[in-house]
């Protein structure tokens, strides 16, 4: 091959690479899918998923909200005060939190969280032979492994991201009437009366997309981790920046879907 | 019967099986030994449709091993895995009783723990060992259970993949015989893949030797030591000359 040509067929490789992964993954997604409704199901695994997922998940998107909210009400406020516009801040955290901050800070720490720890888990499973071993005892690894964890991923972030608004919100009253002198009541009013249901809403739903791609990131990678240590370590570390890539790459496709009609 | 006539199957240019034939009777405890890399765990894989192979035929009592209904298929087997390959998730009775709580097998949790409990003492574990978790065991104990949920269902077939490695000789011994004893006393059909030679001399009715993905030898272990096939008796003894090449 004349030298000239190297780039080009770096590029044509990798690009073959990116289409066949995208391929295996939308492949995996959709064999995922079409097993949640077939039976058998495994309602202990997904009860665990539920507790390993959504419940554990709980302080790392309480903590994350409570700081976010305080740190966008003091930011707002320093911004407001440019134009005299001060007393925005509890509207305006109120909005950034439930429709962009709390879904996407909460898919985020739970892509660090959750779907490094499935990758991890299913990598080591596929290294130790225990998927095959799943497989020679009758019990198909997707049904058993994916299915469970992409119903409670899908089903616990819609609720953490609704905890971690309230949070948010929180912070964002806690800082607002200790240290810049609003009034509780008023701050909780304005909150409350700007706040419209689809702007709940939509921040729920970018939560249960945003949970459902964190499970199949986990998931895809475990299930094709490569050998060693090495190759779990390398699962792990994808797992975790692909399914934050994708987050925000969703979380713009929905702004625009949602908010620009 | 299983059948496995003229399997091939690479992995990219690796080309691991090059016409694969082998025939292992009903009842018979057959053991496969080659060096490392030859290509005998993708052997068992490829009886199991763990792998497919790229070309030949596999039969089990005639039945294509890719087609028909998988469970029935599997729940004709047991497996006992190289490293256990156990649930870390799971307590030891939940491992051994795992066909037993889901699928067509499935039965009430009380008797599907008195099977395990019962399964573990059969493979020389106390009952107190059921609620440990497998990291908590010892290698030869996480054999043991990866033997008794091999046979917690009661195959008609059961794979060994490795059953000694990393094991010390008297733990070694204390495995084979527990196979030998296990396979004849429920009459199934064994097949065990091994470069341990008293595991072989333990184990098997006959032998059958992989070199360069195909069966280079095979014939019944009261002839693996008189044999003259060069390639065997390299092996068996464990010469560092001779027409295996040391460095694979």
């Amino acid at each position: 091959m004349s030298p000239l040509l190297f780039p080009l067929a770096t590029i044509g490789r990798s690009t073959l690479g990116m289409l066949r992964v995208i391929g295996q993954v939308t492949l995996y997604a959709g064999q995922a899918v079409s097993h949640i409704l077939r039976p058998p199901f495994y309602p202990r695994e997904l009860l665990w998923q539920l507790l390993q997922i959504g419940w554990l998940s709980l302080p790392v998107v309480g903590l994350t909200a409570l700081f976010t909210g305080g740190a966008l009400a003091l930011q707002i406020f320093a911004g407001g005060s440019r134009f005299n516009a001060e007393a925005v801040v509890p509207q305006i955290v109120a909005i950034g939190i439930v429709r962009e901050l709390g879904p996407v800070l909460g898919g985020l720490m739970v892509a660090g969280r959750v779907a490094a720890a499935i990758a991890a888990e299913l990598g080591t499973m596929k290294v130790t032979e225990q998927i095959d071993a799943l497989v020679t005892l009758s019990t198909n690894p997707l049904k058993y492994l994916t299915v469970p964890r992409i119903l409670a991923a899908t089903i616990s972030l819609p609720v953490l991201v609704a905890v971690g608004d309230a949070i948010g919100i929180f912070g964002g009253y806690l800082v607002s009437t200790t240290r810049l002198g609003f009034n509780e009541a008023a701050y909780l009013r304005n909150t409350v009366d700007f706040l419209e249901l689809w702007d709940v809403t939509s921040g729920l739903i970018k939560g249960a997309v945003f949970g459902f791609i964190v499970a199949l990131m986990g998931c895809y990678h475990g299930m094709n981790s490569g050998r060693g240590a090495q190759g779990v370590g390398r699962a792990t570390t994808n797992a975790v920046v692909s399914s934050s890539i994708m987050i925000l790459a969703a979380n713009y496709l929905l702004t625009e879907l949602f908010f620009t009609a | 019967m299983i059948r496995l006539e003229n399997v091939h199957k690479a992995f990219g240019s690796k080309r691991v099986l090059q016409g694969l034939t082998l025939d292992v009777a009903r009842g018979e405890s057959c053991v496969i030994i080659g060096g490392s890399g030859t290509g005998k765990s993708v052997c068992l894989k490829c009886v199991l449709g763990l792998v497919t192979p790229d070309s030949g035929a596999i039969t089990v009592d005639g039945q294509d091993v890719q087609s028909g209904d998988r469970d029935a298929f599997l729940a004709r087997f047991g497996m006992l895995f190289q490293g256990g390959a156990l649930f870390d998730s799971l307590p030891v009775w939940q491992n051994v009783a795992f066909r037993l709580q889901r699928g067509p097998q499935k039965r009430p949790k009380a008797q599907a723990r008195e099977i395990a409990i019962e399964k573990l003492r059969r493979v020389g574990l106390k009952p107190d060992v059921a609620d440990l978790f497998p990291s908590e065991l010892s290698g030869g104990m996480q054999k043991r259970v990866g033997l008794a949920r091999a046979i917690a269902a009661d195959p008609e077939i059961i794979f060994f993949d490795e059953p000694t490695t990393g094991l010390d000789p008297i733990m070694s011994g204390v495995i084979n015989d527990l196979i030998r004893e296990i396979v004849t006393e429920m009459g199934a059909t064994a097949l065990t893949i091994t470069h341990d030679m008293r595991s072989v001399h333990a184990i098997a009715d006959k032998v059958a030797m992989l070199h360069e993905g195909v069966i280079r030898w095979h014939g019944p272990v009261t002839q693996i030591d008189i044999a003259d096939d060069p390639y065997l008796r390299q092996f068996v003894t464990g010469a560092a000359d001779g027409p295996i090449e040391a460095v694979r």
